[in-house]
C-alpha cells in the first residue's frame, strides 16, 4: 500500500442554476490572453447537447482516454508509444478550432466613434485571430445553451447510448441539466501518458496534474490523449495549457476561482486518501460498469487506524489526515455515496465528482398525482432519464444513481416533514439506509452549504518547498517576485518585447479591439 | 586582381562561413534552451487548420529527415571506407535516384505546406516572420537541390560529388584548404551549399529547434505516468 493525497472536487449539479460564474471567473483570472481566447479552463455545458469541443465525449471519434487490450493491460486509447510518435507530424485526433470556435470580438470603437448616422451604429463581429470580419457567429462554447438549437443537433450527445432518445424530443418530454466542466485531475492521467517531453506529471502530495510550459514542446498529443477535452494548445505560445486547479490559491489553503465564486454554493474542496499501488488494476477492470465501484475501492478510510499510520509512513502531513478526516468530498462520494465520477469508462479515475440532479416528476404533470414507491416519489419518474445520468456517471450502471436520487429525494421529504409538519419520519431513512445523525450532516453540508463546511483545504506544506525548510533567505528571495509568469521574467512575460528567439504576434487579443 | 577576389570570397563563404554558421548554431541554441525554453517548441498550427496537414506534413517530415541524413553519411563517408561496397560512379547513381526520390516526397510536402502558410489566412495571420522565411529558405534549398541532379548528370564520373565530400570531411574534422575543393564547382552546388549553411545560421532562430527535442526518451519511458514530489527535484 501506498497512499497518497488528492484534492477531489465535488459539485452538486442538483443546485447548479447555469449561470457561468465559474467560467467567467476562470477565464478573466486564466485565459484572457492571446492564444488562448477559445479556451474555458472551466466551462457550463446544457445537457443534452454535443458540448464544447463538439462531441467531445465520443471516443470513437477522438480517441481520448485509454482502452483495455485482451490482456488486462491498458494503452492510451490513441495508441502506444511508438503510435502516439508517428502522429507528431500531423496528428488525426486533434480537434480544430472550429470544433471550439473561433474567437471573436466586436468593433466597439465604431460605438464610441461614430459620427451622427440615421441608424444606431452597429459593432461588427471580428474574428481575434485573422482580425477579418466574421458575417455571425456559427458556434461558441454555450451555443446550445438552454437547449439552443434543434433536437435533432443536441440529440447526437452520446449519453443518450442505448436510449429510445425519440421522445426526448417532444415538447411535453424534454428535459435539461447543466454540467459545469474543469480539468478532473485524474488518477490515471491519458494527458500525462501521451506527452512525449514529459512535460504534464502529477503532483504527488495534492495530486493537481500540470503541464511544465517549459518543458511542453507542443506535440500536441495530450490534447488528443484526454478524454474530457481540458487541455488547450495556446497557438500563440505553441504550448498546451490546462486548468491548474488554482494551484497557488489550494497551496494557501483556499478554494479554487471556480468554486469561490459559485453563487449556486455547488462546489466542495476535500483531501482524499488513496491506495496508489492499486491505480492500474482499478483502472483496467473488465467490465465499464465496474469502474465506478473500483474507483471507490481505491479510497481509504481516514479514520482507519491502519491506514492513519501507514499515510504519516508514506509522509502525509497530519493536517491533511485532519483535512481528509473532515473532507466534504470524501463523505459525499464514499459514505453518502451521493456523487459520481464523470464518465468513468474512459479508465482515467477522474476526481472531479457530480452529484446527480433531481427534476420535476413526469407523472405528477400527467395524472395530476404523484406517484410514490412507498414515501418517495420513484426516481424512474424524475423528468430526467436515470439511464442518461447513468451514461454520464457510472458507466451505464443505474443503481448507483438510484440509490443516490433516492436519498436527496428522502433528504427533502424528511427535512420537509421535521421542519413543516414537525413530524421526523425515520421511516423514510430507513428505506434509503441514513440514520438521523448522517442525514443531519448531509443537510448541513448540501443544503446549508457554510464555506467551511464546503472547502475543508489544509495548507501546503513549507517543508515541501526544498530541502531546507523554514530557510528565511528562500522566503526573503521569493517575497514580492513574480508569481504566475510565462517565459523570462515578470509583468509581460516578456512576450510582448522584441525577442531574438521570436516576438509574439498578436498583442491583447481580449482587449475588445480589433486586430490591423 | 578579380581572380584573387573570386579565390577570397569562396575562401570566406566555404572556409571560414561554415563555422560561423554552426559556432552561432550551437552557441545560439545552448543560450536558448537555457535562457528562454518557453519559446522552444515544434510550433504547430494543426489547431487552426488541418487541411493538407495529414499529407503535406508527413510527405515533408519524412521527406526532410531522410534526406538529413542521407546527406550526412555521403557526404562524411571517406572514399576510402564506401569503396568497400560501392564505387564512385555507383555511389553518384544511388545519390542522384535517392536524393531524387526522396526530394520529389519532400518537395510535394513542402510545396502543400507553403501553400498553407501563405493562403491559409489563420496560419498567415498567426505566422511569425521566421516561420515564413525559413519555409521559404527550405524551398528554395530543395529546389537548388533537386537542380543540381541535373548538373551532376552532366558528368557521371562522381568528381562533383567527391569534391564536395572532401569539402565536408575537410571542415569537420578542421584541415586547411577546404574551399579549395569547391571553387571550380557549378553555381548550383555552391547555392546550395551557401543557403545549407545560412539555414544552420538562423537554426536557434526559428522553430527549427524542435528537432533537437526528438522525444526519443518516451520511449523508454518505464510505464506512462509521471509523478513530482516536491523538493526532490524531477
Amino acid at each position: 500500500m501506498k497512499i497518497r493525497a488528492q484534492i477531489g472536487m465535488v459539485l452538486n449539479l442538483d443546485k447548479c442554476i447555469g449561470c457561468h460564474t465559474c467560467s467567467v471567473t476562470c477565464k478573466n483570472v486564466w485565459t484572457a490572453r492571446a492564444g488562448v481566447e477559445y479556451a474555458w479552463f472551466n466551462n457550463v455545458e446544457t445537457k443534452p447537447g454535443v458540448g464544447y469541443p463538439r462531441d467531445w465525449e465520443n471516443q470513437n471519434k477522438w480517441n481520448g482516454g485509454w482502452s483495455r487490450l485482451g490482456n488486462g493491460k491498458l494503452k492510451p486509447k490513441m495508441g502506444g508509444k511508438f503510435r502516439v510518435l508517428a502522429k507528431l507530424f500531423a496528428n488525426p485526433d486533434l480537434p480544430e478550432i472550429d470544433d471550439y470556435y473561433e474567437p471573436f470580438t466586436f468593433e466597439y470603437d465604431r460605438l464610441q466613434k461614430s459620427p451622427e448616422v440615421h441608424t444606431p451604429p452597429t459593432a461588427r463581429m471580428h474574428s481575434a485571430i485573422t482580425g477579418e470580419i466574421m458575417e455571425k457567429p456559427e458556434w461558441g462554447p454555450n451555443w446550445e445553451e438552454i437547449l439552443g438549437g434543434e433536437f435533432s443537433k443536441r440529440s447526437q450527445d452520446y449519453n443518450f447510448a442505448q436510449m429510445e432518445k425519440e421522445i426526448y424530443g417532444e415538447f411535453e418530454n424534454t428535459f435539461m441539466m447543466y454540467l459545469p466542466r474543469l480539468c478532473e485531475h485524474c488518477l490515471n492521467p491519458a494527458c500525462a501518458a501521451a506527452c512525449p517531453s514529459g512535460a504534464i506529471y502529477k503532483r504527488e502530495e495534492d495530486g493537481i496534474v500540470l503541464i511544465d510550459q517549459e518543458k511542453c514542446r507542443g506535440w500536441r498529443m495530450c490534447v488528443s490523449g484526454c478524454p474530457y477535452k481540458k487541455i488547450y494548445f495556446n497557438w500563440e505560445s505553441g504550448k498546451s495549457e490546462k486548468c491548474t486547479f488554482c494551484y497557488p490559491r489550494i497551496e494557501a489553503g483556499d478554494p479554487t476561482v471556480c468554486s469561490e465564486t459559485c453563487v449556486g454554493r455547488i462546489r466542495y474542496l476535500g483531501v482524499m486518501l488513496y491506495d496508489a499501488d492499486r491505480i492500474e488494476q482499478a483502472a483496467s477492470s473488465e467490465d465499464v460498469e465496474d469502474l465506478y465501484q473500483e474507483q471507490c475501492d481505491i479510497f481509504l478510510d481516514p479514520h482507519d487506524k491502519e491506514v492513519i499510520a501507514q499515510a504519516r509512513k508514506d509522509g502525509i502531513p497530519d493536517s491533511w489526515l485532519q483535512a481528509a478526516k473532515e473532507s466534504p468530498v470524501y463523505k459525499m462520494a464514499m459514505d453518502w455515496k451521493l456523487a459520481f465520477p464523470l464518465h468513468p469508462e474512459y479508465r482515467t479515475l477522474p476526481m472531479v465528482w457530480y452529484i446527480p440532479p433531481l427534476s420535476p416528476i413526469q407523472s405528477a404533470m400527467e395524472d395530476g398525482r404523484l406517484e410514490k414507491s412507498g414515501v418517495i416519489p420513484d426516481v424512474q419518474n424524475l423528468r430526467i432519464p436515470v439511464k442518461y445520468l447513468a451514461n454520464m456517471l457510472t458507466g451505464g450502471k443505474e443503481a448507483p444513481v438510484v440509490q443516490a436520487l433516492e436519498r436527496m429525494l428522502a433528504m427533502r421529504e424528511y427535512m420537509r416533514g421535521k421542519t413543516v409538519e414537525g413530524i421526523a419520519d425515520k421511516d423514510i431513512l430507513d428505506r434509503v439506509g441514513l440514520d438521523e445523525n448522517t442525514l443531519d450532516d448531509m443537510y448541513r453540508i448540501m443544503a446549508l452549504a457554510n464555506y467551511e463546511d464546503r472547502y475543508v483545504i489544509p495548507t501546503n506544506h513549507r517543508e515541501y518547498a526544498g530541502e531546507t525548510p523554514f530557510d528565511n533567505e528562500i522566503a526573503f528571495e521569493q517575497r514580492t517576485s513574480c508569481g504566475f509568469s510565462f517565459g523570462n521574467g515578470c509583468g509581460d512575460g516578456g512576450q510582448t518585447r522584441t525577442n531574438l528567439f521570436g516576438t509574439s504576434t498578436h498583442k491583447n487579443t481580449m482587449s475588445g479591439k480589433v486586430r490591423s | 586582381m578579380p581572380q584573387s577576389m573570386t579565390e577570397f570570397l569562396n575562401h570566406l563563404v566555404f572556409g571560414l562561413y561554415p563555422y560561423m554558421a554552426i559556432m552561432v548554431m550551437v552557441v545560439g541554441s545552448i543560450l536558448r534552451y537555457d535562457r528562454d525554453q518557453y519559446s522552444w517548441k515544434a510550433g504547430s498550427s494543426q489547431l487552426l487548420t488541418s487541411k493538407g496537414m495529414r499529407l503535406g506534413s508527413n510527405l515533408f517530415h519524412i521527406g526532410i529527415i531522410l534526406l538529413f541524413f542521407t546527406h550526412l553519411v555521403g557526404l562524411l563517408t571517406p572514399e576510402s571506407l564506401y569503396h568497400y561496397v560501392i564505387t564512385t560512379e555507383g555511389k553518384q547513381i544511388m545519390a542522384m535516384v535517392g536524393g531524387g526520390i526522396l526530394g520529389g516526397i519532400c518537395f510535394i510536402g513542402l510545396t502543400m505546406l507553403l501553400w498553407r502558410r501563405m493562403t491559409d489566412k489563420r496560419v498567415r495571420a498567426t505566422s511569425k516572420f521566421s516561420d515564413i522565411l525559413l519555409l521559404w529558405l527550405l524551398y528554395i534549398q530543395l529546389i537548388l537541390g533537386l537542380i543540381s541532379i541535373y548538373y551532376s548528370a552532366q558528368h557521371m564520373d562522381g568528381s562533383s560529388m567527391v569534391a564536395l565530400g572532401n569539402w565536408a570531411q575537410h571542415i569537420v574534422t578542421f584541415r586547411s584548404g577546404a574551399a579549395d575543393f569547391i571553387l571550380h564547382e557549378p553555381w548550383v552546388f555552391k547555392a546550395h551549399l551557401f543557403l545549407g549553411l545560412s539555414i544552420f545560421l538562423i537554426f536557434p532562430f526559428t522553430r527549427l529547434v524542435h528537432m533537437l527535442s526528438v522525444p526519443v526518451k518516451y520511449i523508454f519511458r518505464s510505464g506512462y505516468q509521471i509523478v513530482r514530489r516536491r523538493g526532490r527535484g524531477y
